[in-house]
C-alpha cells in the first residue's frame, strides 16, 4: 500500500477561552489516502472546522503528528507553512472568499502568485482552469459580477491552480441554493473522478453522502467512520 | 527582486482602485512637499536678488562715509556755527599708504550747489573726485568721457553729469560739448554716466543728479567749508571727504582689511564721525539671514510633512483593517508574512513618492505663478530642494508605512478569513 496523503497520529488542539480551555481536537487519527474523497461531519463545536485549519496547515497542533505527503508539518515555522499552502494545498470556502478587487483570471492564478510562478504561465494556466469550471468567458469579470455558483466555480478553479496534493472544502454549498449546490458538488465528484484527493467539511447528510467515505466527529474525536464506500 | 516586483505590482493595483482615496490620502504628502519645494524657490531667489544687488554694488569695495555725530550739537553751538567732521585726506592717505591690499582709493568729497543751464537749474550736490573713480564706483560712461589726471592736477572747470541731471537740464539735447553753471563758475560738460543700478536706492537717486567735478577744481574754487541755510539759521560744515571708496584685490581680504581700517580710523576719530559700509559683509549676512529662513520654512515643511505622514497611516491603517479578509485569503493561499507586509509597504511608498513627484511640479508651478504675480521677483528651484522633498516624502512613506505593513502581516489568517 502507497503512503497515504495525509496521516493525523494523535493530534491534539486546545484553546484558551478566559479562564477554561476548550479541547477542540483531543487525540485525532486519520488516515487519508490518495484519491479519497472524504466528507467530515458533526456538530458545531465537534471540532471539524478546527480539523480542517489543522490540515489546511494556518494552524498547527499542540501535540501529535501530521503528515502531509509523508512530510511532518507539524513543527514548521510559519513561512514554511505558507510554502506548503501556496504548493501543495487548495481551498475551497463556504463564502468563496475571491478578492473582489481582481478579476476572474487573476483570483484563480492568485496562489500561483505566491508560488513563483511566471506570470505569462500563470495566466494560461488560469484561463484553462477557467474553461475547466465552465467560465471561459467570464475571465475579465469581477466577483461581484457574477452568481454566487459562479464564484463558488472560479475558487474551485483558484484550489486546482497549484495543483494541489489535496483539496480541502469547507461548506462548499453552504451558501448556495440546492440547485447550484447540486451543480458544484457534480464539479467536485467530477475532480473526484479525475483522481483529486478531496476533504469536505459539512453538516448535511444528503452532500456528505455524494462522498466516498464519511467521516464523523464528535467532542474533538472522530467518533465514527464509515471508510470507503463503494 | 523578482518577488519585490510582484508585490509591488499587487500594491499599485490596489491604489489604482481607489483613485480618489489615494489622492485624498497623499494630499498631506502633495501639500507638504509642495510647500517646501515653493518656499526653497522664493527663498534661493530672493537671496539670489539681494545678493546680485550688493554684487553689483562691488563685493571687494570697502566703503566710508562721513557722518554727522550726534553729540555735537550744544557743543559746536556754545563754541561756533562750524561743525567739524567726518574723513579727512589724511585718513585716506594713512589707508592708502598702510595697506597694500587696497588695489584702488576714491576720496569723494559733496558740496551742495545749484547746477544752471541757462535758464534751467537743478539743486543738487556737486560731487568732487577722482580721475579713477569709475574704477570703483561701478558706474560707466552713457557717452562723453571722465576726466583725466591732467584736468585733476590742473583743477580745470569740467564735469560729468548724472543720468537724471543731464535730461533735467538740457532734455533731449546732448549735453557733451556745452558748459554749465554752478555757482558763479562755468564748467565745460566732458561726459554723461548711465544711470546708476545699487541696492540703496537713494543713493542711486543722489549719484543719478549729481555733477561730478575734480576735486582739485573743487578744494580750489569751494574751499572746505560747506555752507547750509535752513530756517533762519545758518549751519557752517567743514568736512574734507565725504567719501572715501576702497577696493580690495583679494575677496577674502575684504572683511580683515575692514576691521584693520574701522580700528585705524578709530584711533584718529573720537568721535563717530564716519560710518563703514562693507557690501561683501552685507552679502554674507544675507546669505546668512536666507539660512535661517530656510530653516524656519524647512521645518514649518517638515511638521506639515509629518502631518502628511500621519495622514497616510492613518489611511492605510483603516484600509489594513477594512481589507482584513483579503489579507486572511491571501495568506491561506500561500501568501508569507513578508509578501503582505511587502504590498502594503509599497502601497505606502508609491502612494507618498508619488504624491512628493505631484508635489514637486506643484511647488515648481506656484514658484513660477508667484514670479508672474509678484511684481519684481525671481524664484529659483534648485536641484537640492527636490531632490532633498523627494527624499523625505519618501522616507516618510517608508516610516508611514510600517506600521500598518506589520499590522495586516502580524494577522492571524483563520482569524483574518473569518472577519466579515
Amino acid at each position: 500500500m502507497p503512503a497515504p496523503v495525509l496521516e493525523l497520529r494523535g493530534v491534539q488542539r486546545a484553546y484558551s477561552m478566559g479562564d477554561t480551555t476548550v479541547r477542540a481536537l483531543d487525540g485525532v487519527d486519520l488516515v487519508i489516502q490518495k484519491g479519497e474523497f472524504v466528507a467530515v461531519m458533526g456538530p458545531s463545536g465537534s471540532g471539524k472546522s478546527t480539523l480542517l485549519n489543522l490540515l489546511g496547515c494556518l494552524d498547527r497542533p499542540d501535540a501529535g503528528q501530521y503528515l502531509l505527503d509523508g512530510q511532518d508539518v507539524a513543527t514548521l515555522h510559519d513561512d514554511e507553512l505558507s510554502g506548503i499552502r501556496s504548493e501543495r494545498l487548495g481551498f475551497i470556502f463556504q463564502s468563496f472568499n475571491l478578492i473582489q478587487s481582481l478579476d476572474v483570471l487573476q483570483n484563480i492564478g492568485l496562489p500561483l502568485v505566491y508560488g513563483g510562478c511566471d506570470p505569462a504561465e500563470a495566466a494560461q494556466r488560469s484561463r484553462a482552469l477557467a474553461q475547466r469550471v465552465g467560465l471561459g468567458d467570464r475571465t475579465g469579470h469581477r466577483p461581484m459580477e457574477l452568481s454566487g455558483g459562479q464564484q463558488q466555480r472560479v475558487a474551485i478553479a483558484r484550489s486546482l491552480s497549484n495543483n494541489p496534493v489535496i483539496i480541502l472544502a469547507d461548506e462548499p454549498t453552504g451558501n448556495l441554493d440546492t440547485r447550484t449546490g447540486d451543480e458544484i458538488m457534480a464539479l467536485l465528484r467530477e475532480l473526484h473522478a479525475e483522481g483529486r484527493t478531496i476533504v469536505m467539511v459539512t453538516h448535511e447528510d444528503d452532500i456528505a453522502a455524494k462522498a466516498q467515505r464519511v467521516v464523523t466527529m464528535r467532542d474533538g474525536r472522530v467518533q465514527h467512520d464509515t471508510g470507503i464506500r463503494a | 527582486m523578482k518577488r519585490f516586483l510582484r508585490m509591488a505590482r499587487i500594491g499599485s493595483e490596489g491604489l489604482k482602485l481607489h483613485p480618489l482615496r489615494s489622492l485624498l490620502t497623499a494630499l498631506g504628502i502633495i501639500i507638504g512637499v509642495g510647500t517646501v519645494i515653493y518656499m526653497l524657490a522664493v527663498i534661493e531667489g530672493r537671496g539670489a536678488e539681494i545678493q546680485e544687488r550688493i554684487k553689483a554694488r562691488g563685493s571687494n569695495n570697502i566703503i566710508l562715509r562721513a557722518k554727522k555725530p550726534q553729540d555735537d550739537t550744544k557743543a559746536s553751538a556754545s563754541r561756533s556755527r562750524e561743525v567739524v567732521y567726518g574723513l579727512t585726506y589724511e585718513d585716506a592717505r594713512r589707508i592708502h599708504d598702510t595697506f597694500d591690499a587696497v588695489d584702488v582709493l576714491v576720496p569723494v568729497r559733496d558740496v551742495s550747489g545749484s547746477v544752471y543751464s541757462g535758464d534751467a537749474r537743478c539743486d543738487t550736490v556737486v560731487m568732487a573726485t577722482v580721475p579713477w573713480y569709475l574704477e570703483v564706483s561701478r558706474g560707466s560712461l552713457q557717452h562723453g568721457r571722465w576726466f583725466t589726471d591732467l584736468e585733476m592736477t590742473d583743477a580745470s572747470p569740467v564735469t560729468v553729469l548724472g543720468a537724471e541731471l543731464a535730461r533735467t537740464l538740457f532734455l533731449w539735447k546732448d549735453p557733451v560739448g556745452l558748459s554749465v553753471r554752478v555757482g558763479s563758475k562755468v564748467y565745460g560738460v566732458i561726459g554723461v554716466l548711465e544711470s546708476t543700478v545699487t541696492s540703496d536706492e537713494r543713493e542711486s537717486i543722489k549719484r543719478d543728479r549729481a555733477a561730478y567735478i575734480p576735486l582739485t577744481t573743487v578744494r580750489e574754487r569751494f574751499g572746505e567749508r560747506n555752507v547750509k541755510t535752513g530756517s533762519g539759521s545758518m549751519d557752517i560744515e567743514r568736512v574734507e571727504l565725504h567719501e572715501v571708496l576702497l577696493r580690495v584685490k583679494e575677496t577674502q581680504d575684504v572683511v580683515p582689511v575692514a576691521d584693520a581700517v574701522r580700528t585705524m580710523l578709530r584711533r584718529f576719530h573720537t568721535n563717530e564721525d564716519y560710518e563703514m559700509d562693507v557690501p561683501l559683509a552685507l552679502l554674507e549676512e544675507a546669505q546668512r539671514e536666507s539660512g535661517k529662513a530656510k530653516q524656519l520654512f524647512g521645518s514649518i515643511a517638515a511638521i506639515s510633512l509629518l502631518v502628511g505622514g500621519i495622514g497616510i497611516m492613518n489611511i492605510m491603517l483603516a484600509s489594513v483593517t477594512e481589507r482584513t479578509r483579503e489579507i486572511g485569503i491571501r495568506r491561506a493561499l500561500g501568501a508569507m508574512r513578508s509578501d503582505i507586509t511587502l504590498q502594503f509597504l509599497v502601497e505606502t511608498l508609491i502612494l507618498s513618492v508619488a504624491g512628493g513627484a505631484i508635489g514637486i511640479i506643484g511647488g515648481i508651478a506656484a514658484a513660477a505663478i508667484h514670479e508672474q504675480v509678484v511684481d519684481d521677483s525671481t524664484t529659483m528651484v534648485t536641484a537640492m530642494s527636490v531632490v532633498l522633498a523627494f527624499g523625505i516624502s519618501a522616507l516618510v512613506g517608508v516610516l508611514a508605512g510600517v506600521y500598518p505593513a506589520v499590522r495586516a502581516s502580524g494577522m492571524d489568517p483563520i482569524e483574518a478569513l473569518r472577519h466579515e
